[in-house]
């Protein structure tokens, strides 16, 4: 527990479908929306992912997304 | 680290229940005013109710209750230390603010007759009328929001407000937590709106960000009131609830009550008269885990199947709709399975229990032009609607403060100081990770300030909160994002420290599990029957004191005033 940036090994709660997300067309409502600013554009591919794991399981990036890309899981401590 | 200043007439710092209302309500009553509302998330969904809201816990509707019931149960639901005027000053605006938000567009349950359906879950009173369709609460307010010419900023976590040299407010100061930008905005007056201190205890799963409250409200407003000078109130009342074990989220007894759920133990016998939240309540549920009883269960197992359908397309919905994915998770399903509930970790937050900034019935705190509303401010069971009166009561009375005032003189000294401050951590070369520290503290608020409080525990603890703050000159930050995270380590430990302290002040037992002291079990009324009050002093230590409860507006017999004592269900109230 030195840090809650998601390393390789992190089991992320915030799945995105990289065939949905349009954040590399310029989307970023997801990211904007995001209560802990956990969200990012991943410099690989334009798409978004979890940066920090520090999701409160609330679901506006969900509910939000205008394709339907996200998926909330449970962070794994709790489920 | 570019800094950038900002002026305007009114800012609003929190944008998420009583600050839209706040931002509102300025904009309704002076068009011509600049009104600035600012929060470190986005204001579009910002805060406690991100999600919407599953219900209205304290409606005061003509026809089911009246402001002197609701007064009265509030009062006795927090063992008289209350301030009448200031709830009474949400009880009269309760109704109107119901059909304003109605009219905007908030959807709450009605009945046939198209009159409000309003619940009975409280002790005494009915004051619960359920927003099955409540998921859309934010949005609502944002529309209202952009209509009204609102200046919104997002992403601004502020640390420290300003104060001028007469002793008015002045304005505050804020971390941008992407670019790392230092801000500096002055204002006439500056409204409050920060929330409760929702991320002081660690939750039992170990998850920094698994609380109760939004994360995200760390405690800021606490810590800035404090050291803008402000009086803080009850900070030994804190806030514990029932929740549904690990996903530490409401299950939610007010919304299933009505429909019939209850709450039982290992037993699966009921135990508790009420389930309305009070910390009379919840030591009665402490006692029935902790006395071999448990674990204890939220039931909705003997319900039909069409009644629990229509439990799940609220709880599953609304305010915290993840409950279903984590209930799917486990094979839990209402029909034929218990919800395992357990007790949260602490927090401070006078929306639910009573702690928080002083106000009075105006929401003006004890700084001139600095008001306070929502959880952040002790006005006691306030919930979402009390956040929104308080929003619109500090907003219309800051109009009026304002008139014919210049901006107050900020010290740039008091400027330089608090950049130096917050860029410490970001230009260090190495150093301290605030997770590492946050998780620290946190475990240490479990560990010696998690009721039953114990007099040496709670010793101990602030031995440990002093040697942590000394970690705090070590904190390292990668980026402006650790940075704004090092900056709320801060606030969570003032919040802990001043909890311990005014916890140690009060030398009694009271509001159940809230202050139960072992080796003071007995609420002491001919000592004790005050508000405990803290401000910082001029040796910037904290100063506490009693503030005497205010005469109360709606007698009380002193019969009647400890009724909620009489929770468990096979005890009677004792004359």
């Amino acid at each position: 527990m030195t840090t809650t940036t998601i390393e390789a090994q992190h089991a992320v709660s915030i799945i995105v479908d990289h065939d949905k997300c349009i954040a590399d067309k310029g989307c970023r409502i997801c990211i904007d929306v995001c209560p802990t600013d956990i969200l990012i554009l991943d410099a690989g591919d334009g798409k978004v992912k979890m940066a920090y794991d520090e999701c409160w399981y609330c679901l506006p990036c969900a509910h939000d997304c205008p394709t339907k890309a996200i998926r909330v899981e449970i962070p794994y401590l709790l489920r | 680290m570019e800094t950038t200043h900002l002026e305007t007439d009114i800012l609003i710092i929190g944008g998420g229940t009583a600050g839209p209302l706040a931002a509102i309500k300025a904009k309704q009553k002076a068009p011509h005013l600049k009104v600035l509302l600012l929060d470190k998330a986005n204001v579009k969904r910002a805060g406690a109710i991100a999600e919407g809201m599953d219900s209205v816990n304290n409606a005061v509707i003509p026809g089911h209750a009246t402001p002197e019931q609701y007064v009265k149960e509030i009062t006795i639901a927090n063992d008289g230390i209350v301030n009448q005027a200031a709830i009474n000053a949400y009880a009269e605006r309760s109704y109107d603010m119901i059909k304003e938000l109605d009219a905007w567009g908030v959807k709450f349950e009605k009945d046939e007759t198209g009159d409000y359906a309003v619940k009975k879950v409280h002790h005494l009173g009915a004051y619960v009328l359920p927003m099955p369709e409540g998921y859309n609460v934010k949005k609502v307010l944002f529309k209202q929001i952009r209509k009204l010419g609102v200046d919104v900023s997002n992403r601004l976590t502020t640390t420290r407000l300003l104060v001028g040299p007469d002793g008015r407010i002045a304005g505050a100061m804020a971390l941008e937590s992407r670019t790392g930008e230092f801000v500096v905005i002055r204002a006439k007056a500056v409204i409050l709106c920060t929330g409760s201190a929702g991320r002081l205890g660690l939750p039992a799963s170990g998850y920094l960000f698994g609380t109760y409250e939004n994360p995200t409200n760390a405690g800021d407003g606490y810590s800035m009131a404090y050291h803008a000078g402000a009086e803080l109130s009850g900070l030994e009342c804190f806030q514990i609830n029932p929740l549904i074990k690990d996903y530490n989220g409401p299950a939610c007894a007010y919304v299933t009550g009505p429909f019939g759920g209850y709450t039982v133990n290992a037993k699966g016998e009921r135990f508790i008269k009420s389930d309305y939240w009070s910390g009379q309540m919840m030591l009665e549920f402490w006692r029935e885990l902790e006395g071999g009883n448990g674990p204890v269960f939220l039931k909705l197992d003997h319900l039909a199947d069409e009644t629990v359908s229509k439990i799940e397309d609220v709880l599953h919905v609304t305010e915290r709709p993840t409950r279903g994915i984590f209930h799917e998770g486990r094979g839990t399903d209402y029909r034929h399975d218990l919800v395992e509930m357990h007790i949260s970790e602490i927090g401070l937050c006078g929306g639910h229990s009573a702690s928080g900034v002083w106000v009075d019935e105006h929401a003006r705190t004890t700084v001139p032009g600095l008001y306070a509303a929502g959880d952040l401010c002790n006005v006691a069971h306030n919930y979402m609607l009390g956040a929104m009166v308080y929003g619109a009561i500090a907003a219309e009375d800051a109009v009026d403060f304002i008139a014919g005032k210049e901006l107050a003189e900020i010290d740039p000294a008091a400027v330089d100081a608090e950049k130096e401050r917050i860029f410490a951590p970001l230009l260090r070369e190495e150093g301290l990770s605030p997770t590492q520290v946050e998780y620290k503290l946190r475990r240490m608020v479990n560990d010696y300030l998690q009721p039953p409080k114990v007099t040496t525990k709670m010793e101990i603890g602030l031995k440990r909160f002093a040697e942590i703050r000394e970690d705090l000159k070590r904190l390292k930050a990668r980026n402006p994002h650790e940075l704004m995270r090092a900056m709320e380590v801060h606030a969570i430990l003032d919040c802990a420290e001043l909890a311990a302290r005014a916890s140690l002040y009060r030398q009694e037992s009271r509001w159940g599990l809230y202050h139960y002291r072992t080796d003071l079990p007995e609420r002491n009324d001919a000592e004790w029957f005050a508000f405990v009050e803290v401000k910082k002093g001029a040796d910037g230590q904290p100063e506490f004191f009693k503030r005497p409860v205010p005469d109360y507006i709606y007698p009380i017999a002193k019969s009647e005033l400890y009724a909620y004592d009489a929770m468990r269900l096979d005890q009677e109230l004792a004359a």
